[in-house]
Order: structure tokens, then C-alpha cells, then sequence
């Protein structure tokens, strides 16, 4: 027992010395991270990012990489935009371990223009004034901080289509040509009683469509005002177009039209390839994630064809420097690259994220995907970002969003009464804002 | 968390090391030194825990009484009890109060017994009994979030393995996210798996600390096996169960990382239906970033764990009288 006793007490006294030297090396170890980087020349642009930006995929990093000798650029990606932004926000408030360079969600960025201005880089300091006239001027507003500071440089925009399985179609005796089928769809009525066809016919384990939430999202992008008015008063409950957006979830829901799956979860990635799913409203951003999603197998089966209902925009996004940044000046440079028309180009040509720069649309008016049947992506999404209206924005649209989505799926997988949802939405709605 | 095993009364004295005899006249230098040492050494420890945990826990308090964005950490406006009543009027403060209660059930119920059950087994002479003692400890090291990632595949509706065996005698699949009592149980089971094992082995330290003469009397009185496992095991395990149970409530009570990665949903699934207390709080603090009122469920948490283990230590201190007036 004293042995025992003896060992004991030089384990307590090396487990105090331990945290002692723990804690000064905490004091005096965060400074020395940049100058070893940026030694010699070389630098490390961090990028952290949600979703699918594609820029990896598309060989941007490796192009810039090779035109800037010495910069090596790491990408961190979070799946879910909702799990970024929270630790985003972490991160900002604690004013550590961020990025050099974070992407922002357009249903974000009213938040950073208005609140959180402080916590990012004005990039006029580095000139991006210059910038302005390369990109749509609603995008380049968006991003404006009430001091006229420049945030963020646009990437996408998220024009909407649909994205549908041939194939699959093909089985329970649809139409397949797009024209065809964006003439039976032209309206969401049109939509749905196409959805009851394909479930009377449709192949084992195949639903219509990936979720409710994900109709509802699409119908919403087509409004101009959504949550917000343009005097920044909430009024998503009173809106008509917002209810008519529901109502028509709701009415997927009730005709089992969908998968009932969360978009986003591990889930949802496996229904790509297994074909649980015949369509799904997709925003140009999309395209690049179903292709990584049902991968080599899935080219040829998808197609996209014009949205029922008429244009909208679901998504996009920006690309910003926090203050907090080690390398502000490179991240700017990288960014100006990336965001510049040529290189939004051929992120476009290559995964779908569809430009937000004016120069860039102009070109990729003929784009076509062979993964997608060759439908012409360039007409059609850019058709779309034409007629989409310029959106309202509010600080909490996304957080709304939510909520909203999340008490679809209760009607849609767990027969939660609309009513009580709507309720249940209020609520939420409330907590998150409140 | 410290392993103390319960100190037998009976434990033989040890003999304590005789200090060294003080020299004569020690110098006034020396005799601060021997004044003030002790402190000296205890003080690490009250460092760390001031800082630490006694600051948090007091600013925490203060956080609470105001309104505290973490977008906005600048503005803070005093709310006084605001957070706290506000708190008590949200629906969903109640619901996952009432999850948390039932998870904790579901989850130290049959993990305790089952730890029970494996430590009598693992207590006879057997082969290898020494790597399988090892190896029920295998899924406490392994981490949370590997454990639930795992067991979230096998709970998957469409494509899960539960499911797919489920299927396979005639049982329709089970939504084991959207049910609210089939998620709730397919929390408790990855903390049921985690657990089992690290309590049957403290289980089976207390059932060492058991002298062999108390079943050699007992067989010799003609108890069979499983009444020897009743009348002797179980009450000399009593202080070991009281202390197995005192921290399984309290992990109970701050049961956290498993239903948050059960879906990645901060809400406890679409309708909450397994959001806990830990949960709860995260979604208001880092989820909506409402510091304050994360703020205010962390101390109503800190005081409801307090009762609990007051109600246990109570529980246990009229015990051990009753004992001693034996």
C-alpha cells in the first residue's frame, strides 16, 4: 500500500508540472503559427467552406497553386451550411481558429452586412472597389456593410430547375424529353398530379421527390419577398406566398409523394445512388453535388428541365475574410481569382455552380452536361437568373427557413396535423429569434 | 471521474510512516516554510479549480441574468429573471426535461443490471478471464462521437442494419429517428453499450472486496448459486451500486454527445423528441446564440443535479446509520 501510495503521489505532482507547463505554453504559443508559414516566401491560404463550392473539383486550386509558385491552399468543408455557421459564429465571437478565406451563404449575409461588419475585412482596403461592376449589382449589394464597407466577393447564384432521373421515369411510363415535361409541369399543380402518376407506376422503394422541405425551399426562392419586407419587418406569417409555398408541401406530404428524407444527412447522399427519388428541385449548385453524390454510374440517368411555376433563386454565395485572418492580403488575392468571371466560367462548365458575375453568364449561355443527358445548363439556369426576382433579405432567413422545413418534415414523417406544425414553426421561429 | 474503490471497514490498519523527528531549533525561514508549504502545494489545484470552475460557474450566473447574443456580445441588457421565467414557459424546456428523465431510465436501467449480470459471470474461474475483463472495457475508450456515428448507421431507416435484420423476421422497418420512443431508444442503446462494461467492472472490484467465507457459510447452509448471488452478493454490493448509480444519474443528466450525433440535429430530432437538457442548451446557445438564456439552463441544470445527488447522499447517509445500529 505505501508503494501504491508513494507512485500515487508522483503521479499527482507529474500531473500538476504537466498542466502548469500545459498552461504557459498555452500563454505564449499562439503567435508563432504565421512566421513559420510565411517563411521563405511560402504561404498557406486556408479556406473553410460549406456545401459545394467545387472549386477543388474543378482544379482552381491546382491552376492558382501553379500561377503563384510558394501558396499552398488547404480547404476545410462542413456538409451542412447550418453546422458551419454555428461554428463560424463560435469561432468569430472567440476570434480564433478561423479561416483565411469563409464562404457565406446569401441567407447569411444580411446578418454580416448588418451586425457583424467589425468581424470582416473591408476589402476596399485592397482595392475592390474596382470589382464592382463585374458582378450583378443586387449581388454586390447584398454584401455591403451600412458603412459602404465591401464584405464579401459574390461566387454563385443558385437559379432554380429540376433535376429529374430518366430512367426512373422511364419505368413508371413518364415523359422523358425536358420540353415535354416543363410543359406538364409549368405549374406546381402540374408538378404534383405528375407525382401521383409516377406512384401508381413508379419501381419499388422510389418516391417522387427527396423531401417536402426541399419543395418548399424551391417554391420560396421564387418570391420576392419572403420573411422580411423591404423595410426589414418580419412578415413570413402573414405572407400568402410563403403559405402557398407550405400548402403545397403539405399536399406532397399527404400524397406520400415524398422520400422523406433530411437533406444534407448521410441518409439523403445514399438515395442518390440507390434511386429513392425521381426528382429534385435543384438550384445550379446542386448539379455539382448530385454528380459527386451518384458518381460515375448515375451519368446519362439525370436530366434537368425548367422549374414549374416560373424562375427563382435558391442560394449562392460569397467569399470573405475575417479580420481574424493570418494572411489577409493573399486570401483577397485568391478570392479576387476566384470570383472573377474566367474562373467562374469554368466552375460552371465543370460542376454547375452558376456564375455571379455578369461577364461570365454571357459565356456560358451554351453550356451542356453530358452527365445531365446534355441538357443545356447554360440556357436554362441562365434563363432563370434572368427572370429570378432580386430577393428581399433579413438577418435570420435562414434560421427561419428552418424552422419552417423542420416542421414540414414533422407532417411529412409523422403526420404531425398542418395546423399544429404551423404552430410548432411559430415557435421555433420565435426561440430563435427571441 | 475518480475510481475510488469503497473502503472496507474491516481493511487492515496500515501502518503510517513514522515523520522524520524535527531538528531542534528549525530557522524562522524554515518555520514559514513549514507554515505555508501546505498551502503551497494545494495550490495548483485551487488555481485550476478558480479558474476553471469556480469563474465560469459565477459569470455563468451573471450571463444569466441578461440578454446576451454571441453575434452581438457587446450589447448585454439586463434582463434580471427574465431568461429564467422565459425558461420555464418554453414548451420545450419541458419536453427535454421529461427526454432527459426517460433516456436516463432507458439508458442506466438495464445497464446497470446488465453490468451486474457480467460482472457475476466474469467473477467465476473461467479461461482468459483476464482478457475478457479487458475486453468489456473496449467500448468505454472508444469516443462518443465514433461509437453514436456508428450506431446511427446501424439505426438507419432505409438502409440500416437493424432494420434490414428487423425485415428479415417480418418486422416493418422502425423510423428509429422520428419515433419518439424508438429514438429515444436507440440513444440509450449506444449509451447502454458504452457503459455496461465500465460498471461491471466496477461491480466486479466491490464483488472481490466480498470475503469467500460469507458464500462458503452460505453453501455450507445449502443456498444455491443464485440465492448466494441475492443474499450475499447483492447486499455487499450496496455501497457499489449506490455509487454506480449516483453517476450514472449524473451522466444521465448531462447526457449530450449521443442524441446530438445521433441525426447531427441540435433540436433533438424534428420534433424534439429526443432533445436533452444538454442538448437544449446548446441548440439556445450555439444553435440560436442566445448566450443568456443558454446561460440560465446551465445553472437550472447545475441545480437540478445538486438535488439529485443530495437526494442520493441522503438516501445513502440513512443507510450507513441504519447500518451502525445494527
Amino acid at each position: 500500500m505505501p508503494i501504491a501510495r508513494a507512485a500515487k503521489r508522483a503521479v499527482v505532482r507529474l500531473g500538476a508540472v504537466t498542466l502548469a507547463g500545459a498552461l504557459l505554453a498555452a500563454c505564449g504559443g499562439s503567435s508563432d503559427d504565421s512566421s513559420s508559414d510565411s517563411a521563405g516566401g511560402k504561404v498557406t491560404i486556408t479556406v473553410d467552406l460549406f456545401g459545394s463550392f467545387g472549386y477543388k473539383e474543378a482544379g482552381l486550386y491546382a491552376e492558382y497553386e501553379k500561377l503563384h509558385p510558394g501558396v499552398t491552399i488547404k480547404q476545410t468543408d462542413t456538409e451542412d451550411e447550418a453546422d458551419y455557421w454555428k461554428s463560424l459564429q463560435t469561432r468569430l465571437a472567440g476570434g480564433a481558429g478561423l479561416a483565411d478565406v469563409q464562404g457565406i451563404e446569401v441567407g447569411r449575409i444580411a446578418s454580416v452586412a448588418q451586425q457583424q461588419a467589425d468581424r470582416f475585412e473591408d476589402l476596399k482596403k485592397y482595392g475592390a472597389d474596382s470589382l464592382k461592376d463585374q458582378f450583378a449589382p443586387a449581388k454586390w449589394a447584398a454584401a455591403t456593410g451600412r458603412g459602404g464597407e465591401v464584405l464579401g466577393l459574390g461566387t454563385d447564384v443558385g437559379p432554380e430547375a429540376m433535376c429529374y432521373r430518366t430512367d426512373l421515369f422511364e419505368q413508371a411510363g413518364l415523359p422523358t424529353d425536358r420540353e415535354e415535361l416543363a410543359k406538364k409541369w409549368a405549374t406546381w399543380d402540374g408538378y404534383l398530379d405528375l407525382g401521383k402518376q409516377y406512384k401508381a407506376k413508379a419501381p419499388a422503394k422510389s418516391a417522387w421527390l427527396d423531401s417536402v422541405g426541399s419543395l418548399y425551399s424551391i417554391m420560396i426562392g421564387q418570391e420576392k419577398e419572403r420573411y422580411y419586407d423591404a423595410s426589414g419587418k418580419l412578415i413570413w406569417e402573414q405572407n400568402p406566398a410563403l403559405r402557398s409555398a407550405w400548402d403545397h408541401a403539405v399536399q406532397a406530404a399527404d400524397a406520400g409523394l415524398s422520400a422523406k428524407l433530411d437533406q444534407w444527412s448521410p441518409q439523403w447522399n445514399q438515395a442518390f445512388s440507390a434511386g429513392s427519388f425521381a426528382t429534385i428541385p435543384c438550384p445550379a449548385w446542386m448539379l455539382g453535388y448530385i454528380k459527386g453524390q451518384a458518381g460515375e454510374a448515375g451519368k446519362g440517368k439525370w436530366d434537368v428541365a425548367e422549374l414549374p411555376g416560373g424562375a427563382g433563386n435558391w442560394g449562392g454565395s460569397y467569399l470573405a475574410v475575417p479580420k481574424a485572418a493570418k494572411h489577409k492580403k493573399e486570401a483577397y488575392e485568391l478570392i479576387k481569382w476566384l470570383t472573377a468571371p474566367e474562373q467562374q466560367t469554368t466552375l460552371f462548365q465543370k460542376q454547375g455552380n452558376f456564375p455571379s458575375a455578369t461577364g461570365a453568364i454571357e459565356k456560358v449561355a451554351d453550356a451542356k452536361d453530358p452527365f445531365f443527358s446534355n441538357a443545356p445548363i447554360g440556357k436554362i439556369f441562365g434563363e432563370a437568373a434572368k427572370e429570378a426576382p432580386v430577393q428581399v433579405l433579413g438577418v435570420h432567413d435562414q434560421n427561419i427557413a428552418q424552422q419552417i422545413t423542420n416542421a414540414l418534415s414533422e407532417v411529412e414523417r409523422k403526420g404531425t396535423a398542418p395546423e399544429k406544425a404551423w404552430s410548432n414553426a411559430k415557435k421555433g421561429v420565435e426561440n430563435t429569434i427571441g | 471521474m475518480t475510481l475510488t474503490a469503497p473502503e472496507t471497514p474491516a481493511g487492515p490498519r496500515q501502518a503510517r510512516p513514522k515523520p522524520a523527528a524535527p531538528p531542534r531549533r528549525p530557522g524562522p525561514a524554515r518555520r514559514t516554510w513549514q507554515k505555508v508549504s501546505p498551502y503551497a502545494y494545494v495550490a495548483p489545484f485551487f488555481t485550476l479549480f478558480a479558474a476553471f470552475g469556480l469563474f465560469p460557474l459565477i459569470y455563468t450566473a451573471f450571463v444569466s441574468l441578461y440578454r446576451v447574443e454571441l453575434q452581438t456580445p457587446g450589447d448585454m441588457e439586463w434582463r434580471g429573471l427574465g431568461n429564467y421565467t422565459a425558461l420555464f414557459g418554453d414548451e420545450y424546456f419541458w419536453t427535454s426535461l421529461r427526454n432527459t428523465f426517460t433516456i436516463g431510465v432507458l439508458s442506466t436501467v438495464p445497464q446497470l443490471v446488465m453490468a451486474l449480470g457480467l460482472a457475476h459471470l466474469l467473477n467465476y474461474r473461467m479461461r482468459g478471464r483476464t482478457f475478457l475483463r479487458t475486453a468489456v472495457l473496449l467500448p468505454y475508450a472508444t469516443s462518443v462521437a465514433a461509437a453514436t456515428l456508428v450506431f446511427a448507421q446501424l439505426f438507419g431507416r432505409d438502409f440500416g442494419l437493424i432494420n434490414y435484420a428487423l425485415g428479415l423476421v417480418g418486422v416493418d422497418p422502425v423510423d428509429w429517428q422520428n419515433g419518439t420512443v424508438a429514438s429515444q431508444i436507440a440513444v440509450s442503446t449506444v449509451v447502454v453499450w458504452r457503459w455496461t462494461g465500465y460498471n461491471a467492472l466496477i461491480y466486479l472490484a466491490g464483488m472481490q472486496s466480498i470475503p469467500n467465507e460469507l458464500y462458503e457459510a452460505a453453501a455450507m447452509d445449502g443456498a444455491s448459486r443464485w440465492r448466494q448471488f441475492f443474499h450475499v452478493t447483492l447486499p455487499g454490493l450496496r455501497p457499489t451500486i449506490l455509487f454506480t448509480v449516483i453517476v450514472s444519474t449524473i451522466g444521465a443528466t448531462q447526457l449530450f454527445g449521443e442524441p446530438l450525433l445521433l441525426e447531427g440535429s441540435i433540436s433533438g430530432g424534428i420534433s424534439h423528441q429526443y432533445q436533452t437538457l444538454g442538448l437544449y442548451m446548446y441548440e439556445q446557445g450555439w444553435g440560436f446564440f442566445h448566450l443568456g438564456r443558454a446561460a440560465a439552463i446551465a445553472w437550472v441544470m447545475f441545480l437540478l443535479i445538486v438535488v439529485l445527488v443530495g437526494v442520493n447522499a441522503l438516501i445513502a447517509r440513512r443507510r450507513s446509520r441504519k447500518e451502525a445500529g445494527r
